[in-house]
C-alpha cells in the first residue's frame, strides 16, 4: 500500500508507532508523525486508531 | 430523519450491585437501541449522550464539535456549579479548539513520544522495585492504593515535569476536589487556587533557574507564566489520580478474574494487550461533552447549533458492535480503539507515559509477589462511585 501523513493534522498521540513501529516514528522536535517507510505491507489498524484521521493509506 | 429517542433526565452513574467493574447496566441497554439519546444536564441544558461507539468517536473527532470552556455543559452531577464559564484560561488548552488548542500542544507533543516515554521504563523500575521492597519488609499484608498504586505515578510526574516530590501531599489534597462532583464550587476553587499559586512559584523559580525537566524546557519557549502555570496544572492534574486508579483498580480486576491473571503469569508478553483490555473494561474515566457549532446531522438525528453532547466512553467501551462480549475480561482480546483515552485532537496526551508505568508496574508486582490476593472479601473493598475517576479507595492485599 501507498501511505501518506498529514503533519499539519497529526496530535502527536503516537497511536501509529504504537501499532506500526517499523513503519512511522514520532519527530523528536515536535511529536509529529513521520514516514520510515510509504510502502509498507502491514500497518494493523493504525489508520483507524490514529485520533486525528492524519494518516491514509491508498491500496 | 429525527426520530424519536428517550430522553434522559440524568446521566446513569449507579453501577449494578456486585458487579465494581461494570458501568450502569442502563446505559448498555440505551446504547444498544439508542446509541445517541436527549439527555437532561445538570445546569438544566438540553442536550445529548452518546453511547454507541461509533457515534462518540465520530463526535470526538468532528471540528464541528467544540471544547471550548464557555461553551461547555458538563453531565456530571455538581456541574451545575459549572454554569456560565468564561472562555479558558491562556494555556488551559484542553477547554479550546484549534487553532489555540493545537497551538500549545505541539509544545507539548515533543515530550510525550512513544519513544521517550519508553526510555523511562528504567526509572519506573527502580521506583516500582523500590516500592515492592518496602511492601516486602512491612509484612504479608498491605493497601495496595497508598503502598504502590498512588506513589508510582505519583514520583514519576513529579520528575518527569519537575515538581518536588516532597510536595506531592500539598498537591494531592488540592487536586483530589477537583474530581470530586460533589465538592462545592467553593472548595473547588479554594483547590484551584492553592495549587495555582503553587505551580506559579514553580515556574517562577524555573525562569529564574531552568531545569532539565519538561517544566525547566518550557519555560524556555514563548510561553507566559500564566500560560505555563495553566499546563502545568493540566499535567499535574491529569498524572496523579488517573494511572494511580488504573494500578489498583486494574489489580483488582485481575485478581477477581484467576484464569485471566493465571495466563499473564504464564506469558508476561500479553501484558501489552492486557493494559488496553484493563483500560477498556475498566474505563476509569467519562470522556466529558462537545457543544455543537452549528447543525450537525449524526447518527440520524440533528444536534442543533449550541447543544451539548456528552461522551459516555464507559458505554462505548462495552458497545457490542465493537468489542465482541463486551463484558468479559479477555486479555487476549484486541481492545485497541477503547475510548479511554478519547479521541480526536484532544485525545490524552499522557497516553504513552501511562502505558509505560502500568506495564512495568504490573509486571513487577505480579512477578514479586506470586501468590497475591486480596486480604479482605471483594464486597468489601471501598469503590470510589463519588470521583469523576473511578476506582478504589483501598486495595488491602496479601502475599505469604
Amino acid at each position: 500500500m501507498r501511505l501518506e501523513v498529514d503533519r499539519e493534522r497529526c496530535v502527536g498521540a503516537g497511536m501509529c508507532v504504537l501499532t506500526a513501529p517499523e513503519v512511522f516514528a514520532q519527530d523528536e522536535e515536535d511529536g509529529r508523525v513521520r514516514l520510515l517507510d510509504r510502502d509498507p505491507a502491514e500497518i494493523g489498524d493504525a489508520v483507524q486508531l490514529c485520533p486525528a484521521a492524519a494518516i491514509t493509506a491508498n491500496a | 430523519m429525527t426520530t424519536s429517542v428517550p430522553h434522559l433526565t440524568e446521566l446513569p452513574l449507579e453501577r449494578p450491585k456486585g458487579c465494581p467493574f461494570d458501568p450502569p447496566a442502563e446505559l448498555g441497554t440505551l446504547r444498544d437501541e439508542h446509541p445517541l439519546v436527549r439527555l437532561t444536564f445538570p445546569d438544566g441544558h438540553e442536550g445529548w449522550l452518546a453511547t454507541g461507539h461509533t457515534i462518540a468517536r465520530a463526535v470526538l473527532a468532528d471540528p464541528r464539535f467544540s471544547a471550548r470552556q464557555e461553551l461547555m455543559h458538563s453531565p456530571l452531577p455538581g456541574a451545575a456549579a459549572m454554569m456560565e464559564m468564561p472562555p479558558a484560561a491562556p494555556g488551559m488548552f484542553i477547554k479550546m479548539d484549534d487553532p489555540e488548542h493545537g497551538h500549545y500542544r505541539k509544545l507539548l507533543t515533543g515530550k510525550f513520544t512513544v519513544r521517550r516515554m519508553r526510555l523511562l521504563s528504567e526509572r519506573v523500575e527502580q521506583v516500582t522495585t523500590e516500592y515492592l521492597d518496602a511492601m516486602e519488609r512491612q509484612g504479608t499484608t498491605a493497601d495496595l492504593v497508598p503502598a504502590f498504586a498512588q506513589p508510582i505515578p505519583a514520583l514519576m510526574i513529579c520528575e518527569l515535569l519537575g515538581v518536588p516530590y516532597e510536595d506531592h501531599e500539598f498537591f494531592r489534597r488540592n487536586v483530589m476536589p477537583l474530581n470530586l462532583p460533589d465538592a462545592s464550587a467553593e472548595e473547588q476553587g479554594a483547590a484551584i487556587d492553592a495549587l495555582g499559586q503553587y505551580l506559579y512559584k514553580l515556574i517562577v523559580a524555573k525562569r529564574a533557574e531552568p531545569t532539565d525537566d519538561i517544566l525547566g524546557e518550557l519555560t524556555t519557549t514563548e510561553l507566559t507564566d500564566e500560560e505555563l502555570t495553566s499546563i502545568a496544572f493540566l499535567l499535574l492534574g491529569a498524572g496523579l489520580d488517573t494511572t494511580a486508579n488504573m494500578l489498583a483498580l486494574g489489580t483488582f480486576a485481575l485478581l477477581q478474574h484467576p484464569d485471566q491473571l493465571a495466563a499473564l503469569r504464564e506469558d508476561p508478553e500479553l501484558i501489552d494487550g492486557a493494559i488496553e483490555e484493563l483500560l477498556r473494561y475498566l474505563t476509569i474515566t467519562h470522556t466529558g461533552a462537545r457543544t455543537a457549532l452549528e447543525d450537525v446531522e449524526i447518527g440520524g438525528q440533528l444536534v442543533k447549533a449550541g447543544e451539548a453532547v456528552a461522551l459516555s466512553a464507559q458505554a462505548a467501551n462495552r458497545d457490542p458492535l465493537k468489542f465482541p462480549e463486551p463484558d468479559r475480561l479477555d486479555i487476549r482480546r484486541n481492545a485497541a480503539g477503547h475510548a479511554s483515552f478519547g479521541h480526536g485532537v484532544h485525545q490524552c496526551l499522557g497516553q504513552q507515559l501511562a502505558r509505560v508505568q502500568m506495564k512495568v508496574a504490573f509486571t513487577g508486582l505480579l512477578a514479586r509477589f506470586p501468590k497475591l490476593r486480596l486480604a479482605v472479601p471483594a464486597d468489601e473493598i471501598p469503590m470510589r462511585t463519588d470521583s469523576d475517576i473511578y476506582g478504589v479507595y483501598a486495595l488491602p492485599v496479601a502475599w505469604s
